[in-house]
């Protein structure tokens, strides 16, 4: 019976089809992504038609027209033509300004150095897979900042030339405030956030004023305060330095907004795990430091990055109460006479727009990295 | 037997004084108490001495002095001879009318952006990323400074304004220039009209619902109150000869006359604003529509719901509980943010009243207080506005 055959039925197997050419490929994606009913062709063109007018003036102004170092007319008359697009040599020109500020130029090594430091600590802390997390933690949250301070200082024991406080500028400003804030803000933050949790009513009220206090004001009367009102608070004849009063408003601001959002970490966990704690005989700090804490930060971690985002950008607001921070040497250079030009302004914006962004989107990027690395798969 | 339990009882109370949780509770309050007076003692009698030394004088009241200073934009009369108190008022009308027209365009935004990010159109989604990504990482007070310095002062001199709608609306480096509308004494009416539609709306929205809760029908409310705010007004319009005179701005040989002048300061901080925020906004609405478990619309499917009920009905009242929290911590740094302002100069509370009259008064420590009492009442306002929202929409749960 098997070897009976008929015409009509096929005894060996066809070889595999490409799908229809309509659905792979670039064709199937179009077809799928960009055109699959009128609504969305509609929306296509509306995108195309968009991008088709402003990118290419973008582009034109970002390179095609604009005035490099290396362009054959490379003078500041050649960004003062009508067609001339961003004026990138005046950026170059004033870079060490943008990045150093006042600093003496003789001096920049120390700079250079507190940044090679700064990414020295910062790179083992932040790399999971390396180890010695505990010594690179007290490289980067003890040595870094007193290296540094010591360093850009200068006078005393050290033996370099002094610098004060009001030559400091530029970026370097700008990431010694957000650092500080950042060291400064997380562990008063913690604290705030458990004294908010407790159990003892005046803690719990006292915390919650604190911060409730601190949320409900723009950073900017924040600073004015610290500014105007902090030398009141001290007693007479001492002089607090501008840095430090800027330092001191912009860590108990950030604080505030970090204690809210350890305390979404804490509220998160399950009644269980301080039953727990309890249970196994560990002392309130024993087990906030090794049972709560631990989890209740691992959830906070976006929170927490986002927190440091913010803060990185509200260093900008230092400018107002006249430190010079990165967009505050921008902001001063666009006035310059020397390379007086209509897009001189703009340029020097796009400059300072770049480096913030970096900064913001690396550390946007890097939470989201550890947050698929520590998710222990708790959450669902 | 009994005695030694006594002492044992005895030896361990004398002992675990310290141990005692209530005990170490009540010590460590007081303590903090006591830090925190003799903190506050510290700080007061510094600031005292602080001032004295300085020979001024505190009190609030300064607020009755003349303040001798002009502000370019007000919403009230205002004038050099006005006192500090006008300035107060001035300031905080400016925060409050760029905060409502900010929150209010920034909302329109957001949620079209972050609808737009969750189009299945590939080129609609990465614009939409592309913008959330970018605005949100560069800080607000840069963005400020582009639109005021970079983009509005470099804008046309007067006589070269640049003209949007022939005749009525001029764009030059002193701002916007719109016509003035001058409603006439009866155009009241057509106010009152819409004032009524609308508390009308309110009682029919109570009817419907009512009748639908004990009859299951449904009536078409959203459509027919559209209707109605539309045509009841536009008859009432027609009846009462109501009329809206435009006052056009006329070029005049260095200057408009007629017509609203908006600042560029005013333009320049709102756009500022409210792209700003609607990039965060826009973060928001997604989180909140991605909240929303498929299953939910699976069911309502299965339901047999139509596509707009199913929106209408499942969808948008679960994402609007994820949503609205966040939204509101949103519109509050709007309203905080504004505070910017003051690089840029556009007359608000920290610029007129904590930047100008701290400097021309003196009296730091009041102003500054006042200030921050501002900010404070109106965070709080909305909280409690929020926590309200937050009860009647919580989930209940058995």
């Amino acid at each position: 019976m098997t070897d009976t055959s008929f015409a009509y039925v096929r005894d060996e197997m066809l070889d595999e089809q490409p799908a229809p050419a309509t659905s792979t490929g670039v064709i199937g994606w179009m077809k799928a992504n960009l055109f699959s009913d009128i609504p969305n062709t509609i929306m296509t063109i509306v995108g195309v038609v968009f991008l088709y007018w402003f990118i290419p003036p973008i582009f034109n102004f970002l390179v095609t027209h604009a005035v490099f170092p290396w362009s054959v007319e490379n003078t500041i008359d050649a960004c003062r033509t009508e067609e001339a697009g961003a004026c990138w040599i005046y950026v170059v020109d004033r870079f060490n300004f943008f990045i150093y500020g006042f600093y003496p130029a003789e001096e920049y090594w120390r700079v250079n150095i507190c940044f090679l430091l700064g990414a020295v600590t910062l790179v083992p802390l932040l790399w999971p897979d390396l180890p010695y997390k505990g010594l690179s933690a007290i490289g980067f949250f003890v040595v870094l900042p007193v290296a540094t301070f010591f360093l850009l200082n200068g006078g005393g024991f050290t033996g370099l030339a002094e610098v004060p406080t009001e030559k400091w500028g530029g970026l370097t400003i700008t990431l010694i405030i957000a650092t500080v804030g950042i060291v400064a803000s997380l562990p008063i933050g913690i604290v705030l956030a458990l004294g908010r949790r407790s159990h003892m009513p005046f803690v719990k009220y006292v915390c919650i004023a604190f911060i409730e206090l601190w949320r409900a004001v723009p950073l900017i009367t924040v600073l004015f305060m610290a500014s105007i009102m902090l030398p009141l608070f001290l007693p007479e004849g001492t002089s607090i330095d501008k840095l430090l009063r800027a330092l001191v408003g912009v860590s108990l601001f950030s604080a505030a907004y970090m204690a809210e959002v350890v305390r979404g970490g804490l509220q998160a966990l399950p009644k269980g795990q301080y039953e727990a704690a309890d249970a196994l005989g560990l002392n309130y700090f024993k087990s906030m430091y090794l049972i709560i804490l631990p989890q209740a930060l691992k959830h906070s971690i976006p929170g927490i990055v986002n927190n440091f985002i913010s803060l990185f950008k509200d260093t900008s607001l230092v400018s107002i109460v006249g430190l010079f921070d990165l967009l505050n040497t921008v902001q001063a250079t666009t006035a310059q006479v020397e390379w007086k030009s209509p897009h001189q302004a703009t340029t020097g914006y796009l400059f300072a727009a770049a480096m913030f962004w970096i900064f913001c989107f690396g550390m946007s990027r890097y939470s989201m990295y550890m947050e698929r690395r520590l998710d222990t798969g708790h959450k669902e | 037997m009994a005695k030694s339990q006594e002492q044992l009882q005895q030896t361990r109370s004398a002992t675990s004084l310290i141990y005692d949780p209530k005990f170490r509770s009540i010590a460590f309050q007081i303590l903090l108490l006591v830090g925190l007076v003799v903190f506050g003692w510290w700080i007061v009698n510094n600031t005292i001495t602080n001032l004295q030394a300085q020979n001024k004088t505190t009190g609030f009241d300064f607020l009755g002095i003349t303040s001798g200073f002009n502000i370019g934009f007000t919403l009230i009369e205002y004038d050099r001879s006005s006192t500090y108190f006008d300035v107060f008022v001035v300031g905080i009308l400016n925060t409050l009318l760029v905060a409502v027209i900010g929150i209010i365009l920034a909302t329109l935004l957001g949620f079209t952006i972050g609808i737009a990010r969750l189009s299945n159109n590939w080129i609609i989604a990465r614009l939409a990323t592309v913008y959330i990504e970018v605005i949100r990482n560069i800080p607000l007070l840069l963005q400020l400074f582009f639109w005021y310095f970079a983009v509005l002062k470099t804008m046309p001199a007067v006589k070269d304004s640049i003209e949007f709608v022939t005749g009525s609306v001029y764009l030059n480096n002193r701002g916007l220039y719109v016509p003035d509308p001058n409603p006439n004494d009866a155009f009241v009416w057509v106010q009152v009209a819409i004032v009524a539609v609308i508390i009308g709306g309110f009682f029919l929205h109570r009817w419907a619902r009512i009748r639908q809760e004990q009859t299951g029908q449904r009536f078409p409310f959203v459509p027919v109150f559209i209707a109605s705010v539309i045509v009841i007004p536009a008859i009432i319009w027609l009846l009462s000869g109501a009329r809206i005179d435009l006052d056009y701005p006329i070029l005049g040989r260095f200057n408009f006359a007629g017509g609203i002048q908006i600042p560029p300061e005013f333009v320049a901080l709102l756009f500022g604003l409210v792209i700003y925020t609607a990039a965060f906004i826009a973060e928001t609405v997604r989180a909140g529509i991605l909240a929303v478990n498929t299953g939910q619309t699976e069911a309502a499917q299965s339901l047999g719901l139509k596509n707009s009920d199913r929106l209408n009905l499942v969808i948008i009242p679960q994402a609007m509980r994820v949503i609205v929290p966040p939204l509101t911590s949103q519109y509050l740094n709007l309203t905080k943010n504004s505070s910017l302002a003051v690089a840029i100069g556009y007359p608000d509370i920290v610029n007129v009243f904590m930047g100008t009259a701290l400097n021309q008064s003196g009296k730091a420590v009041e102003v500054i207080f006042m200030t921050m009492m501002v900010y404070l009442t109106l965070s709080l306002f909305t909280s409690v506005i929020m926590n309200i929202y937050n009860a009647r929409v919580a989930l209940t749960e058995r």
